[in-house]
């Protein structure tokens, strides 16, 4: 059992964090240098000094980006192995894991560590003001467990108490509310934020589908070699 | 009765490898996106802000 789960998410997480560093790189990785000027005082926003609208250009950074693509497919490799457990999990108490439904299980991660945890805290270009980081962090944690307990129970839980559960599951954190800085102060303008956080969802999405998809076809794959 | 010690051996250990692999995972996330150590940190810096990870 544990040999079949380490393969298909070792897997999936490498095609999955390759899609997603390729998306980073092409997508996240150029809006986030320009907020680096910003945030190194290159450039500035505000007065006559303000910086330019057009985008400047970045080229290839082979060790920074091969950093990127390492840290991506681990980082994926470790969702994976959380996600093909769940399956696992799931599989023994009866319900059926295949390709078409493996997209499920992956915009429910997306919900899980992207979305319940961006909609408080929303994705951080750097240059952006924020609060501590161990307080965002156990926020962070508490999110994601909260919000992928909810998208299990949004699966496979039964009656009122499972529903109730659902809403307040994925309200909570955001009624207690994610750590705020004392003050609004980054100097990374809020044109490049919004990009950058919606840039952040939008690879998240379809990366997640993948690891979805390819999770669910390896883990069903596998199943009649097993013992 | 054989029968039955056999099933929940084979559940027992079908349960048992779920928990190391998500545990597995979970330590993997956390190394890679939340912890704090300088050299770690820089290296995997791109990748924390572009996965929604809280960064510094």
């Amino acid at each position: 059992m544990l040999g079949r789960i380490l393969t298909s998410g070792l897997i999936a997480g490498a095609v999955a964090g390759l899609c997603a560093a390729v998306l980073q790189l092409l997508f996240i990785q150029p809006v986030l240098l320009h907020a680096e000027l910003y945030e190194g005082g290159e450039l500035v926003h505000f007065g006559a000094a303000s910086g330019p609208a057009d985008r400047p250009e970045f080229g290839l950074d082979p060790v920074r980006d091969g950093l990127s693509v390492i840290f991506s497919m681990l980082t994926y490799a470790g969702y994976a192995l959380i996600l093909v457990a769940l399956m696992a999990l799931a599989e023994g108490r009866g319900a059926v894991i295949s390709v078409r439904n493996g997209i499920h299980w992956g915009v429910g991660g997306f919900v899980a560590v992207l979305l319940a945890p961006a909609f408080s805290l929303a994705p951080e270009v750097p240059g952006v003001a924020a609060a501590d980081i161990l307080p965002r962090q156990v926020w962070w944690f508490a999110t994601v467990f909260a919000a992928g307990a909810a998208m299990w129970l949004l699966a496979f839980g039964q009656g009122r108490l499972a529903w109730g559960a659902v809403v307040v599951l994925l309200l909570a954190p955001h009624v207690v509310g994610a750590p705020e800085p004392d003050s609004f102060s980054g100097p990374a303008p809020t044109e490049l934020g919004a990009l950058f956080a919606t840039r952040v969802l939008g690879v998240g999405l379809v990366a997640w589908a993948l690891l979805g998809i390819v999770s669910a076809a390896l883990w069903s794959s596998g199943g009649e070699t097993a013992s | 009765m054989t029968t039955r010690t056999i099933a929940e051996e084979h559940s027992a250990s079908a349960y048992l490898g779920v928990l190391v692999a998500a545990f597995l995972g979970l330590g993997i996330v956390v190394l890679a996106g939340h912890v704090q150590a300088d050299a770690l940190h820089a290296a995997a810096h791109d990748v924390r802000h572009a996965n929604g990870f809280p960064c510094h």
